[in-house]
C-alpha cells in the first residue's frame, strides 16, 4: 500500500497541518523549532513518532502532550430552566475574574478544570435551558481546552486550508470548486496532463495526488518558474515528482508555429528569485504580450524548497596570490557548474516540448490569475480529442467570452458554465440546522471535452499561426483579446 | 479503452458514447456487424466506429453527424441506465475529495445501486485500490457485476449481495473509505468501523433526510468518530447567451411648446419594434441560470475514525 496506509507516522521533515476545531495550519516538523498557532507556542519534537490523527495538549513547557482519553462523566440531571425570559445579560453573571482565570492557569490548572470553575462561578448558568448551557460549556472548552490535532495533509485538508487562511494565493478557489475540476476532468492515474495554475501548487498537488505518481504531468508556468509551495506539503514521494515536468507559457506561441528553441530562455529561477522585472523581459518571440506578474518563489508556505542556490558574495580581503588563483579556479568551477546546469535545463526543456508537441495530452486544467480565454484557446491545442478540460476564473464574465471563443474556434462540445453552491449544517437533536455563515461564492467552472477540429476551421488557424509577421485583420480577429 | 485508461481507437467491445448534439448522448456497446439507429441515421459499427479515433464526427445515413465520445465516469453517469436514484458528479466529486481518495485507496460501498458512484470510484482508486461494494437486491447486484465486468474494470471491484446493515462488507481493518447511501445507514456504522483501517479512515453517509442525519450522526458519535461534518453541495448552471435589451424612449429633452412630456399622440413614441431595436438596444453576454435547478440531492455526512 502506499503512503497514508494505516498508522502513518509523523516524521521529522514531514510537512505537517495542526488542526484545533476548524482552524488549520501547515507547519514543518522541525525539532526545537518554535511554532505558534491559535495564541499558543509549543514544540513538536514529542509529537514525532505518533501517528497522524493524534490529539495533543500543550504543556506549560512548550511540549506536547497525548491527550488522555476523558471519560465523560455521566451527567446527572442537572438543574436547568426553560428559557431566557428572566436571564438579564448585565456582564456580571460570571463571578471569576481575568486575573482569576489567570491564576488558574498559571497554576497550571487543566482546562477541563477551569471550564468547571467557570460554571461553578456562574449565577446564570443554572437557569440556562439545557441547550444553552450545553453551548455554553462547549464555547468555554473551545476557549480553554486547547487541544490540537496533527494531522496528515490531503487535498481536502491544504484546499480547506488554503480558502480560509490565504484565499487570495489561490484566486478564491473554493475546496467544492477544486474537488469539481478533479472529477469533471477525469484525473486519475495513468493520464498525460497539462496544468496551468497560478494556485501555489494547490492544484498541481491536488491533481498529483488523485494520479497518485503514475502517468505524467505537464505544469505550465508563466514568468521564470512554476511556485510550488503548497505542492511541497503534500508530503509525495520523491519518484513522484519524476514524470512532473514544466514548460513556460512564454515559449507557447513559438512552440504552436514551429519556431520554438532553446537559445532564449526565461531567466533561471536561481538567479532571480526575488527580482522580477528580468524575466518579464526577456520573450523576443512573443507577438502578444501576456502581462505577467511573477510571483516570488519562495515567499509562501512555512515549509519552503529552497530552489536557490546560495548567492555567494565573495568576500576578498586577502592580497593572497594563491587566494586569488583559488579564487578563480572556483569561479571557473561555478562558470561550469553554472553552465552544466543551462545545459541540464534547456535539455529538459526540449524534451517537455517534444511531449507537448505530441498534441495528445489526456486533458487541461486551469486555475489561475490570468484572463482564462488565450490560456484556452493555446493550451487546447495540445490535447488529444475526446478529452475532458477544466477551467476555473474567480469571476464569472471572463469565462462568458472563453465560452464564446471557444465556440467559435470550434473542436469542443458540452461546455458547460458552472459553479457549486455549499452549506454546512450543525447537526444535534432538536437542534439541526443549516450554519450561520456560509461561503457568498467559490467561484466559477467552465467545462468541455474535445473532439476532433473541424479540417475547415483548423486550416485557418493553422494559417494564422504561421503567418506569424503579417498583421493580418483575420488574425486579430482570433486573437482580438490582444489587439 | 476502458473506463481507467485512455485509448485512442474505438475497438470491438468498447462502450462508447454517442454525442448528438446539446445535453444529448448515449451509450453503445461497439460489435461488428451491429447497427445502431439515431435521429440522424444510422451508425454501422464496422465501418463508421471500429478503427476511428475517439473523438471523430462521425455522419449517419440520413446525413447528419454525431460525435463519438470515450467513456468517462462522469460522462457514464449521465447515460446510465437507472435502476435506483443515481448520485451526479457534483455529489460525487466532493465525496471523493472528503474520502481522500486517490490509486491504491480501499473504498467500501453501500448500496452498489446504478453503479453511479462506484463507476467513479474505481476509476479513482485504479490501478492498485480495490472498491468493495454491498447491495442487498439480487438483480441489481449482478447487472452491476455484469457491467463492471463488460467495462473492463471488475479485477478492481468484488460485487456482494448481502444486507449490509446485517452482515457488514465482508472485509474488516483494511478500508481507507467507507461509504454509505442506504436507508438506515446508523444501523451500519458499527459494520463501517470494523471495516476500516485501525486509524484514520473515512466515513461518508449521504441521505435525503434530516431524522436520517440526525439518527446516523448519533450512532457515529457513539461508535467513537470524531471530525462529524455535515453538508451539502448544489450544482448551479448558467447558460451563455447574448442578451439584447431595449432602450425605453423617454423622449426628447428639448420639448417644443406644443406637447407635454406624456406626447403620446406621436407616433414615434410607439414606435415599431423593429425601428427602435435598431437604434435603442444594448448587447450584452450574459450566465443565465436557468429556469430550474436541483435544490436538494441529500446530506453528506463525513467523519474520521480515530
Amino acid at each position: 500500500a502506499m503512503e497514508g496506509s494505516p498508522g502513518a507516522r509523523i516524521r521529522e521533515g514531514d510537512c505537517a497541518v495542526l488542526k484545533r476545531g476548524e482552524v488549520f495550519k501547515a507547519v514543518p516538523v522541525l525539532r526545537r523549532r518554535k511554532i505558534i498557532f491559535e495564541k499558543q507556542w509549543f514544540y513538536l519534537d514529542n509529537a514525532i513518532g505518533h501517528s497522524y490523527g493524534t490529539t495533543f495538549e500543550v504543556t506549560n513547557g512548550g511540549n506536547l502532550q497525548p491527550k488522555q482519553e476523558v471519560e465523560e462523566t455521566p451527567t446527572e440531571t442537572k438543574e436547568a430552566g426553560t428559557d431566557n425570559r428572566n436571564i438579564v445579560d448585565d456582564g456580571k453573571s460570571q463571578k471569576l475574574t481575568h486575573d482569576d482565570i489567570k491564576a488558574l492557569k498559571d497554576k497550571g490548572i487543566k482546562g477541563q478544570e477551569i471550564v468547571q470553575q467557570l460554571i461553578e462561578n456562574s449565577t446564570t448558568f443554572r437557569d440556562k435551558t439545557e441547550f444553552a448551557q450545553d453551548k455554553y460549556i462547549k464555547k468555554k472548552k473551545k476557549k480553554y481546552e486547547a487541544v490540537i490535532t496533527i494531522v496528515k495533509p490531503s487535498t481536502r485538508i491544504l484546499s480547506t486550508m488554503y480558502y480560509a487562511r490565504e484565499p487570495g494565493k489561490i484566486n478564491h478557489l473554493r475546496y467544492d470548486t477544486l474537488a469539481q475540476m478533479l472529477t469533471l476532468g477525469n484525473i486519475h492515474a495513468g493520464n498525460k496532463m497539462i496544468v496551468m495554475e497560478t494556485c501555489a501548487g494547490l492544484v498541481l498537488g491536488a491533481v498529483m495526488e488523485r494520479m497518485g505518481g503514475y502517468g505524467s504531468i505537464i505544469q505550465m508556468y508563466p514568468g521564470g518558474g512554476p511556485v510550488r509551495a503548497a505542492t511541497s506539503c503534500f508530503g509525495f514521494p520523491k519518484p513522484y515528482f519524476d514524470n512532473l515536468h514544466e514548460f513556460p507559457l512564454s515559449k507557447v506561441h513559438s512552440l504552436l508555429s514551429g519556431t520554438f528553441s532553446t537559445e532564449t530562455l526565461p531567466s533561471d529561477p536561481e538567479d532571480n528569485a526575488l527580482v522580477e522585472e528580468e524575466s518579464n523581459g526577456l520573450t523576443e518571440e512573443k507577438q502578444t504580450s501576456l502581462q505577467e506578474t511573477e510571483e516570488e518563489p519562495t515567499a509562501e508556505a512555512p515549509m519552503e524548497i529552497n530552489q536557490s542556490e546560495e548567492q555567494e558574495t565573495m568576500d576578498i580581503n586577502a592580497e593572497d596570490v594563491e587566494f586569488k588563483e583559488n579564487k578563480e579556479k572556483e569561479n571557473k568551477e561555478n562558470v561550469r557548474e553554472k553552465q552544466m546546469k543551462q545545459w541540464e535545463r534547456r535539455k529538459k526543456l526540449t524534451e517537455t516540448a517534444a511531449l507537448l508537441r505530441e498534441k495528445n495530452a489526456d486533458g487541461l486544467i486551469v486555475a489561475s490569475k490570468f484572463h482564462p480565454t488565450p490560456l484556452l484557446l493555446s493550451l487546447l491545442e495540445f490535447v488529444a480529442p475526446s478529452r475532458p478540460f477544466v477551467v476555473y476564473c474567480q469571476y464569472k464574465e471572463p469565462l462568458l467570452e472563453c465560452y464564446t471563443k471557444l465556440r467559435e474556434r470550434g473542436g469542443v462540445i458540452n461546455l458547460k458554465l458552472s459553479e457549486t453552491w455549499l452549506r454546512n449544517y450543525q447537526v444535534l437533536p432538536d437542534r439541526s440546522h443549516p450554519k450561520l455563515t456560509m461561503s457568498g461564492g467559490g467561484g466559477y467552472l467552465l467545462s468541455g471535452i474535445t473532439v476532433v477540429l473541424d479540417k475547415g476551421k483548423s486550416d485557418s488557424s493553422n494559417s494564422e499561426t504561421l503567418k506569424m509577421e503579417e498583421p493580418s485583420p483575420k488574425r486579430c480577429k482570433v486573437q482580438d483579446l490582444h489587439c | 479503452m476502458s473506463f481507467i485508461e485512455y485509448g485512442d481507437t474505438i475497438k470491438d467491445g468498447d462502450t462508447a458514447i454517442v454525442f448528438l448534439g446539446h445535453e444529448s448522448m448515449f451509450p453503445v456497446k461497439v460489435q461488428h456487424g451491429t447497427v445502431t439507429q439515431t435521429k440522424y441515421g444510422v451508425i454501422r459499427h464496422s465501418t463508421d466506429l471500429i478503427g476511428k479515433k475517439y473523438g471523430s464526427k462521425v455522419t449517419c445515413s440520413k446525413g447528419g453527424w454525431v460525435f463519438i465520445l470515450h467513456p468517462t465516469p462522469e460522462l457514464w453517469t449521465m447515460n446510465l441506465p437507472h435502476r435506483t436514484q443515481i448520485l451526479y458528479s457534483t455529489d460525487i466529486s466532493i465525496i471523493t475529495m472528503m474520502l481522500e481518495l486517490k490509486p491504491g485507496s480501499i473504498v467500501c460501498e453501500s448500496g452498489t445501486g446504478s453503479g453511479s458512484l462506484s463507476h467513479a470510484l474505481i476509476r479513482t482508486v485504479a490501478p492498485t485500490g480495490h472498491l468493495y461494494t454491498v447491495e442487498f437486491h439480487q438483480q441489481r447486484a449482478e447487472k452491476a457485476q455484469e457491467e463492471f465486468r463488460e467495462h473492463g474494470v471488475d479485477h478492481l471491484v468484488t460485487v456482494t449481495n448481502q444486507d449490509v446493515c446485517k452482515n457488514g462488507f465482508g472485509v474488516s481493518n483494511i478500508a481507507d473509505a467507507v461509504f454509505l447511501d442506504i436507508p438506515s445507514p446508523w444501523e451500519a456504522i458499527g459494520h463501517a468501523k470494523s471495516a476500516l483501517k485501525a486509524e484514520g479512515g473515512r466515513i461518508c453517509s449521504f441521505s435525503p433526510c434530516i431524522e436520517q442525519v440526525q439518527r446516523t450522526c448519533l450512532a457515529m458519535e457513539e461508535y467513537g468518530f470524531t471530525e462529524i461534518n455535515t453538508l451539502e453541495i448544489l450544482l448551479r448552471v448558467y447558460n451563455v447567451r447574448t442578451i439584447s435589451l431595449q432602450i425605453p424612449d423617454l423622449g426628447k429633452a428639448a420639448e417644443d411648446n406644443s406637447g407635454t412630456g406624456f406626447d403620446s399622440s406621436n407616433p414615434s413614441n410607439q414606435g415599431s419594434p423593429g425601428a427602435n431595436l435598431q437604434q435603442g438596444t444594448v448587447q450584452f453576454k450574459s450566465g443565465v441560470p436557468l429556469r430550474e435547478m436541483v435544490g436538494h440531492t441529500g446530506y453528506l455526512t463525513f467523519a474520521t475514525k480515530s
